[in-house]
């Protein structure tokens, strides 16, 4: 009888103590993947933010200002060559998407107005562009590499996040993905 | 479970090796601590049962034991070991140079080496899921092992008696036979006398002292827990933030890592050298340098709260909460946080004025304009009339196959091609200008632009800081320290004697430092008879 109570007294004292480890091991190594792509991942919500947009004199926008659209981010900057190539997909596509429910944003980086607004009317770029110029969306959404573009549906849940450049065909598919349904 | 009944009456759990109250081998499980008939004993972990090596019945006790085995304890730190020396021999990830893609950089630099070292994940080892778990499992295994020692150890000294069974004490390493009378009583004050906690019952006696020295271990290893958990705190944002922003002179920017809350200035960055002339002292010492020798880094700083609802990217209002002198080693706190001087960039360009005067003839002027380099105008208009018109604005300029384009954002190389407007003209006349460039691109302009001034600013690097785990840093540290002094600088000394009829059995053990033993050993039985114990493991070897 006392053989057995103690048996498993032990087992519940080593289970307790295997547990407790496990726990800390897995929230050492949890807290150390999440650390590098902290902020917003795919199936999360899209945090809000509100910026001036090229070309209104000074309007802003926000991200809620869009809600029950499908937006796509893009994060880039005129320095930047490969976010510079996909520029003409992002307009051909958009008066397409546009009717459709998907709003294209433009998250530019640069630090100098002017640059900008010259590389809009070079490209005859449509799509809202908004300035980051402090860095502080791009921070928030812990764009590391540019370009990187956030797709997000019409619940504001981000869907796809893709760091790098987009080819016409990928960008079309992405945008069908986050076009509002009904 | 087969408990173990010795001929002293004491009951002894399975696995043990010595009786834990008269150290008699128990039979059968002599092989556990390698002991042979004969030789000395093992007197590791007093020959207590240490549980692991017993049972192995479920999942739960097979983890255990796994963990359990110094063995595997001594392996996971030998494979931990040699992991981290691979991971130095070419720099990790953090450490190229900042823009270059790490998957094709490491074949560049080092070759088909280097992408063997890129593709198995040693760019970035250190915070690698696999590096990650070798340290998770060597804590586990430090809990285990101590658990699974400490608890057996502590019974088995604390179950001692001074009675011990006769094998064991002519198998310790110190032993002595001596036929005739003695002077017990003696030989008792004596021990007292040298500090020893002097047991008896009936004719046997057991000394000791210095037992304590035996948790010096698990003290240690208490130490290392708390330490690791300090480090296993520094993933929670709220107790560590260890981050970096470039502020410009007479930029305010926010604070990374404080979601938006703080606001940061820089006034002025002062980077002062020393002067042979103040600094008499250091004259010698400072003419062998090159270079001025940098006596400061400071940076002036302001830093805000933000007051109004935090919407990213919105506007702020700012409401100043400390001014501050940043400088190396004397940071700005604020909120459990802290800025530290830790980078800086000189001269990067603000202004740039340029001079409008007829080519060849640098007398004519047609009127000066000023460049603001972070917004400039499109379009300048000078007091004779001409219009100067930036057509391009390369911030940092520099040529990609003859294509002008610009790194950065940042104006560290400013160059323009600018529409120059003569008075009374519709057609201009396009002229390139930059630092140290002036390209008139057709060869027939009548007019052209000199650089003739420019404003400069510095740049300071903060490191952003909160660091609420140091304390537990620094008491863990503090708690091995005492474990390894507790270990080291005490020794866990034993002598036992028993009194038959005609014979006189003395022993004696120790931990560690056995000459100490012998000169204790040899005080106390001065006069009284008693034969000094050999040492059996020299006698031996």
């Amino acid at each position: 009888m006392d053989k057995t109570k103690k048996k498993r007294k032990r087992l519940i004292f080593r289970s307790a103590v295997l547990v407790l480890l496990l726990g800390l091991v897995a929230f050492a190594v949890i807290g150390n993947l999440s650390k590098d792509n902290a902020v917003v991942a795919e199936g999360e919500e899209a945090p809000n933010f509100q910026l001036k947009q090229f070309g209104t004199n000074g309007k802003t926008m926000s991200l809620e200002d869009l809600e029950g659209k499908g937006v796509m981010l893009n994060f880039w900057a005129t320095y930047c060559k490969p976010c510079e190539a996909e520029m003409p997909y992002m307009q051909k596509l958009y008066p397409k998407y546009k009717d459709k429910g998907v709003e294209i944003v433009g998250v530019n980086l640069d630090a100098t107005k002017m640059i900008v607004n010259k590389f809009i009317d070079e490209y005859d770029l449509t799509f809202p562009n908004l300035h980051d110029e402090g860095g502080q969306v791009m921070d928030l959404y812990n764009v590391g590499q540019i370009p990187s573009t956030y797709f997000i549906n019409e619940d504001g849940v981000v869907v796809e996040k893709v760091v790098g450049p987009l080819t016409l065909e990928k960008l079309d598919s992405y945008l069908q993905q986050i076009q509002p349904k009904g | 479970m087969n408990r173990i009944k010795c001929e002293c009456g004491h009951v002894n759990p399975e696995g043990t090796v010595l009786c834990e109250a008269c150290g008699k081998p128990v039979e059968g499980n002599q092989h556990i601590d390698g002991n042979e008939k004969d030789k000395l004993l093992n007197m590791r972990y007093e020959g207590s049962a240490r549980r692991s090596k017993t049972y192995n019945r479920n999942l739960v006790d097979k983890t255990w034991n796994f963990f359990s085995s110094v063995k595997v304890g001594v392996w996971l730190i030998v494979i931990t070991l040699i992991a981290s020396s691979l991971g130095t021999i070419f720099p990790q990830e953090m450490y190229i140079p900042p823009g270059a893609d790490p998957a094709t950089h490491y074949e560049e630099q080092y070759g088909l080496a280097g992408q063997i070292y890129y593709q198995l994940g040693f760019h970035n080892l250190y915070s690698s899921l696999w590096y990650m778990l070798l340290i998770a499992l060597i804590g586990v295994s430090l809990v285990i092992c101590s658990i699974d020692r400490v608890v057996p150890l502590h019974r088995a000294l604390k179950k001692q008696k001074p009675k011990r069974h006769h094998t064991f004490l002519k198998r310790q390493r110190l032993f002595s036979q001596t036929e005739g009378d003695v002077d017990i009583e003696k030989f008792i004050s004596r021990l007292k006398k040298q500090r020893y906690r002097v047991t008896r019952q009936d004719d046997s006696i057991l000394a000791e002292k210095g037992r304590f020295s035996r948790w010096g271990p698990y003290v240690n290893h208490i130490g290392l827990i708390i330490f690791l958990l300090g480090a296993l705190l520094r993933f929670i944002p709220a107790m560590y933030v260890d981050d970096f922003v470039w502020v410009r002179e007479g930029e305010t920017v926010v604070i990374p890592s404080t979601h938006g809350e703080y606001y940061v200035k820089n006034k002025n960055f002062i980077l002062e050298t020393y002067n042979e002339k103040e600094n008499e002292r250091f004259q010698a010492a400072l003419q062998q340098e090159a270079a001025p020798v940098p006596s400061n880094y400071q940076t002036n700083a302001v830093i805000y709260k933000r007051t109004d609802p935090r919407v990213v990217g919105a506007e702020p209002e700012l409401e100043p909460i400390n001014e501050a002198e940043i400088r190396v080693n004397e940071p700005a706190k604020f909120n459990g946080f802290a800025l530290y001087q830790s980078s800086f960039q000189q001269n990067e360009f603000t202004k740039m004025s340029f001079k409008l005067h007829e080519t060849g003839n640098e007398e004519k002027v047609l009127g000066e304009f000023t460049i603001d380099l972070t917004s400039p105008k499109t379009e300048y208009e000078l007091d004779s009339g001409a219009r100067v018109v930036i057509d391009q604005y390369y911030p940092e300029y520099y040529l990609d196959n003859g294509e002008p384009r610009s790194k950065s954002k940042y104006p560290k190389n400013p160059a323009f091609v600018f529409y120059v407007y003569p008075p009374g003209e519709e057609k201009p006349e396009i002229s390139f200008a930059g630092i140290g460039m002036n390209i008139d691109a057709t060869g027939e302009n009548d007019y052209k632009l000199n650089l003739a001034g420019f404003d400069t600013r510095d740049v300071t690097g903060l490191t952003v800081k909160k660091d609420y785990t140091l304390p537990f840093l620094g008491i863990g540290g503090l708690i091995f320290m005492i474990g390894v002094i507790q270990g080291m600088y005490w020794n866990h000394r034993r002598i036992w004697l028993q009194k038959s009829k005609d014979k006189v059995w003395i022993a004696g053990h120790t931990n560690k430092n056995w000459y100490g033993i012998k000169r204790d050993i040899e005080k106390v039985i001065e006069g009284t008879g008693i034969e000094m114990p050999e040492d059996q493991q020299q006698l031996k070897g």
